[in-house]
Formats: C-alpha cells, structure tokens, sequence
C-alpha cells in the first residue's frame, strides 16, 4: 500500500466519523422528472443546517432521502457512516439513529401522548415499559408539556402536538434530526414556543438539518444556511453572510420575497 | 315552559306539517298496535295438539307450533342424550365472548387465548370423539346450526379477510395477484353457488373413499365468502390512513408487520368497525341459505313443520319466530359495533 493510498484511507474513515451526513452526486428522479440534480453535501456531527428554497425546489425530497422515505437514482449518501441502500437492515439502523420531524406532526392519533412517545423504544429499542415511561416524562417536561401525557393527540393545539412530535423523535435518543417545516402549519402564535424547543435543542450536540423558512431561526442556530432551487443548491454560506450578501440572483430574490411578505 | 308539554310541542307539534305528520302518526298506531298485540299475546293459543285446536280456542297466533317444536329449532336433530353438550358449548361461549367483547372483563389479556381454544373445545363437544361419543354433524340443525356457521364465519372471515387486503397492497407481485384473483372470484358469484359447489362438485376433486363432512365444506365455504368481503371492508379502512402515518411509522425504524399491528391496523379496523359488522350481520343471516343443500337450519325446521299436517298453515307464527331470533342476534351485534365505536373514539376532531 503506498503512503498516499494509507493516507486516503485514513482521511475516508475519518470522514464518516467527522460527518453525520455525507451526499455525493445525489440524483433523484420521480418518473421523468428530475427532483434532485447532483446534490454534494457534507454535514459535520453536532452541525446545524437551514435549508431554504420555493416550494417545489426539492427541500423535503432532499432530506426525505437521508432515512430513506425516498429513494435516489444515483450518487451516495452516507449517514452516520451506514452508506443508504436497498438494504433493509441497513435502511432500519439508519432510521433508528435519525429522528424526522414533519410538517403536519403525524402523531398517531389513536394513541395517548405518552404511548406515542414510547412506542418506538419498547418496540425498537425493546425498551421495558417503565423505563421508557420514564424516559418519555423527561422529554415531555423538556417541550414543556409533562400535563398532557395522557391526552390524545386530537384534544392537543398543533404547537402542542409539534412539541410532542419533538418529543417522540427525542425518545429514540437521534444523533441526527430531520425537521421538515416544522412550523408552516401552524398558528404564528404558536410558531414561538416550538422554535423555542427546537432552539434548545440546538444547543445540545445533535445533529440538526431544519428546512424552514423561519430566517430569525436560521440566524439564531445555524452553521450554514442552504439555498435550493429547481433541485439544486444554489448557494450556501454562514448565516451572517447569506442574509447580508447573497451571491446569486435567485436567493437575492428568495430574500427579498420571503423578507419583505 | 319545560317539563313534558314542552318537550312534546317542540318535538311534534312546531308547525302545521308537524302537527298533521304527529296526527297521522298517531291514527296509524291506534289503529295497528291492539290489533297486533291482541294477535301476538291476548288472543293467542299457547297450548294445542293441533292447527285446528288452536283456531277453537282463539282467534290469535297459535304459538303451540312453537311450543312443540321447540327443542327441535334449537338443537336440530342433535341426540337428546348428548344435548348438554350443546347446552355446555353454548355456555362456554357465552362466558368467553365476555372478556373478548369487553376490555374491562376479567381475562381480557387472555382475550386471544380464548378466543383461539373456544372454537376447538366447542368443535370436540359438539363433534364428540376423544371420549365422547361421536355425533354426525347431519344431525347438527336449528338455531344451533346457524350458531355454529355464523360463528365460525365470525371468527375466521376476519383475520384471512385482513390477511386479503393486505395482500392486496402487498408489494409481491404475486401475493398481490393471488389476493385480487381470490377476492375478485369469490364477490363475483352467488353464495348459493359455492354451497352447492360445496355439496357436491368437491367430491369429484376428492380422491374416491375420502368423504368430506359436507358441514365442514360448509363452514369452509361461508368463511371464503365473507372474507373475500370483509377484505375489501378493511381496504377501505387502510386506504383512509393518511401516508404521514406510515412516514411517521417508517421514520422511527419499525418493521412492516410492527407498524402494521402497532399503527396502522389499530386505525384502519376502528374505521372499518361498521363495515365490518355489517358483513357479519349479512353472513349470519346468510347462513339461512344452506336449506338449499339440505341443511336444516331454523328456515328448514320451520318449513318441515309447516309440512306437517297438523300444523299447516300457520306459517305467520314459524317464520315471525324465526325472524325475531335473527333480530336479536343482528340486534345484538349492531349495538356492540356502536358501542365499540364510541369507546375507541380517540379523534376529538373539532
Ligand atoms: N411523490 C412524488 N411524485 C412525483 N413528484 C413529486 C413527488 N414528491 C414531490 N414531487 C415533486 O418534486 C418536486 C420537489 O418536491 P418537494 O421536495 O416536496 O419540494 P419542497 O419541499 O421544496 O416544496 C416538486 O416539484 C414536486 O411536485
Ligand atoms: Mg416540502
């Protein structure tokens, strides 16, 4: 083996251990249209990324691709070091590892707060119930609503029941957090106290990729703001910079649309 | 105003339409009402030997048919020895559809326990073998009968009609062109066919020397039917679950069969309940049409006593017999459908 071949090696491992998600190439096609174009994206562990585009540009598609809810054509992703393939024990682990939160919570509606928070445990962790009892009233007392254990989700407001979306996701202890507009459907006066969680949460070493369109948010947390349109990232810098000197037209453009509504 | 008077003035009397349908109403129900129950109980005969008996004694129904023939619509021809086997069975199931019905019940976590061993104790009772003596299911009639195939029904057409429709969802070509093909078939012919398919085709695909109980074909044939039904009553229910709970499902690393136990059935069988026990109320009542290949089922009783000469004519009296025991069993059934449905109620939609 030469030197340079050893060093490379070393530099790949280092890589997986150094970065939660890892995206070369990344195409993904449904039917004839083409949804994500050559996507390259490293996300470093404990790394926060905002992810920001026009709808339709192919933000949910991206990050849906990471736990696989969605299938790409073509280039590698790497989570966690677990390259994402058709293998299903592969798929699990990773899934296992990263937490999604989503638009419209999808909490399970014929179970109680709790039961939705510990279900995952007992029956992927194959965690005793008391213990994941326990487990899920820490994590509900940390989105602030320990009161609502045992109500259904359907007598809950939707910050609420985002919070115990939150919550579930935190119950399978994530190294990596998928939020896919977590605030769009829901009431301005709602969005606050779930952005406060999701703050708090920034603060912890976990891994956190966030599209939203919550730009006080992205400033506050983020380590890099992405721009995606047309399947593309466009542009991605530091906050600071994205917002103060947007390079190309089309996220100056973005801004100043999503800025001044 | 409260009390009665105002109850009735706002219910029945709150305009002119109201008030002539309230007055219709009420005609009609003086007229009809005495005169049925005068039919039905005060001037009917309870005791007779005969059609001709009854008619000297009252001008009313002449329940004595029924009186007579009493153990005959319940235990069919069954041995009169060997009836408490029936009696016991009946018991038995009583006592196990408690804690399978109800969650509050004693043993309800037992609930699939009980639910699995009742058909095979109750079978080895009625059937005999293994220390009892054996007794030929022709003999097997009455409401006994339409017990035990609306039971077997019940109990079967449920977990191979969900098998079906998930199935037919399934990603497996060819478990998913099975499932179509199976339910497709089975909807698309009279029940009354795969009786007599039942009764007598399956004999010439059996090896000669190998009988087949005909009551067992029977059962097998009703159970197919319903599920092919009940397959399609739960598709629907799958369907109405948003794709977000299956993401949900999917995102926090559970299996296929985990999140379908866990998530997705819960929900898609709360939605079907109606659906559901509306194929069990059509079954059990369908279990009527094995008169046709010679099954004395109550319909079959009834009409062997109407043959009879001393009791002809009065088919009024056998057949509202009848009708009021499949009332009360589909009866029954309806309010614990609704009654399930308000207790699974978890959707405080607004
Ligand atoms: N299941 C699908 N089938 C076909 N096209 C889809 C599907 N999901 C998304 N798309 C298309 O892919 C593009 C990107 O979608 P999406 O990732 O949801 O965008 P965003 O989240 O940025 O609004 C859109 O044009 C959308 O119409
Ligand atoms: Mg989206």
């Amino acid at each position: 083996m030469t030197q340079k071949s050893k060093l490379k090696d070393e530099k790949m491992s280092s890589d997986s251990a150094e970065y939660s998600v890892i995206m070369r190439g990344v195409h993904k096609w449904y039917g004839q249209f083409h949804a994500l174009k050559n996507i390259n994206l490293n996300v470093r562990s404990a790394e926060k990324i905002v992810i920001c585009g026009p709808s339709g540009s192919g933000k949910s598609t991206l990050i849906r691709c990471i736990n696989r809810l969605e299938e790409h054509q073509k280039g590698e992703i790497i989570v966690d070091g677990i390259e994402i393939s058709r293998d299903l024990k592969n798929i699990e682990t990773v899934r296992r590892e990263v937490g999604m939160v989503f638009q419209h919570f999808n909490l399970f509606p014929h179970l109680t707060v709790l039961e939705n928070c510990t279900l995952a445990p007992i029956w992927v962790r194959k965690m005793p119930l008391a213990e994941a009892n326990e487990m899920a009233m820490k994590y509900l007392e940390r989105v602030k609503i320990p009161e609502q254990a045992n109500k259904y989700p359907g007598q809950l407001s939707g910050g609420q029941q985002q919070r115990v979306a939150i919550a579930r996701s935190l119950c399978m202890k994530p190294r990596i957090m998928l939020f896919d507009e977590p605030t769009s459907a829901l009431d301005p006066e709602m969005i606050k106290e779930v952005l406060e969680v999701m703050i708090q949460l920034a603060g912890e070493g976990i891994t956190m990729i966030c599209v939203t369109h919550e730009m006080g948010f992205a400033r506050t947390v983020a380590d890099r703001v992405i721009f995606m349109d047309g399947g593309e990232i466009v542009e991605h810098n530091n906050p600071d910079e994205f917002f103060r000197n947007p390079q190309h037209e089309r996220t100056k453009l973005f801004l100043s649309q999503i800025l001044n509504h | 105003m409260v009390g009665p008077w105002a109850w009735i003035r706002k219910n029945f009397l709150s305009n002119t339409t109201n008030v002539i349908i309230t007055l219709l109403a009420c005609w009609f129900i003086i007229e009809t009402v005495p005169m049925l129950l005068d039919w039905l109980f005060f001037d009917a005969a309870w005791t007779a030997e005969n059609r001709d008996e009854c008619r000297a004694k009252a001008s009313g129904a002449c329940w004595a048919v029924i009186g007579e023939r009493f153990s005959l619509f319940t235990y069919g021809f069954y041995p009169i020895a060997e009836r408490w086997r029936v009696n016991l069975s009946f018991v038995l199931m009583v006592f196990a559809l408690i804690p399978i019905l109800f969650d509050r019940a004693p043993l309800h976590k037992y609930a699939l326990y009980i639910a699995t061993a009742l058909p095979l104790v109750a079978g080895w009772l009625l059937v005999g073998g293994l220390g009892l003596t054996p007794v030929e299911t022709d003999q097997f009639g009455g409401f006994m009968l339409t017990l035990v195939i609306g039971i077997t029904g019940i109990g079967f057409s449920l977990p191979l009609g969900l098998l079906l429709a998930l199935g037919r969802q399934s990603n497996l070509r060819i478990i998913q062109i099975f499932s179509i093909g199976f339910i497709e078939f089975i909807r698309g012919v009279p029940l009354i066919t795969l009786l007599f398919v039942a009764s007598t085709m399956l004999n010439y695909f059996l090896p000669p020397g190998i009988t087949f109980d005909l009551l067992f074909r029977v059962l097998i044939m009703v159970t197919l039917f319903a599920s092919a039904y009940m397959a399609e009553v739960i598709r629907g229910g799958l369907q109405a679950i948003p794709k977000g709970q299956f993401e949900a499902a999917d995102s926090m690393g559970l299996h296929y069969w985990s999140s379908m136990r866990l998530i997705i059935l819960p929900q898609a069988l709360k939605i079907s309940i109606p659906g559901i026990v509306n194929t069990y109320i059509s079954l059990y009542k369908d279990t009527t049409l094995v008169i046709i290949i010679g099954l004395l089922d109550p319909l079959g009783i009834g009409r062997a006593s109407l043959a009879d000469t001393r009791w002809t004519g009065l088919s009024n009296e056998v057949y509202l017999f009848v009708a009021i025991f499949f009332f009360i069993s589909c009866f029954a059934m309806a309010r614990y459908s609704l009654y399930l449905e308000n207790k699974l109620k978890t959707d405080y939609r607004r």
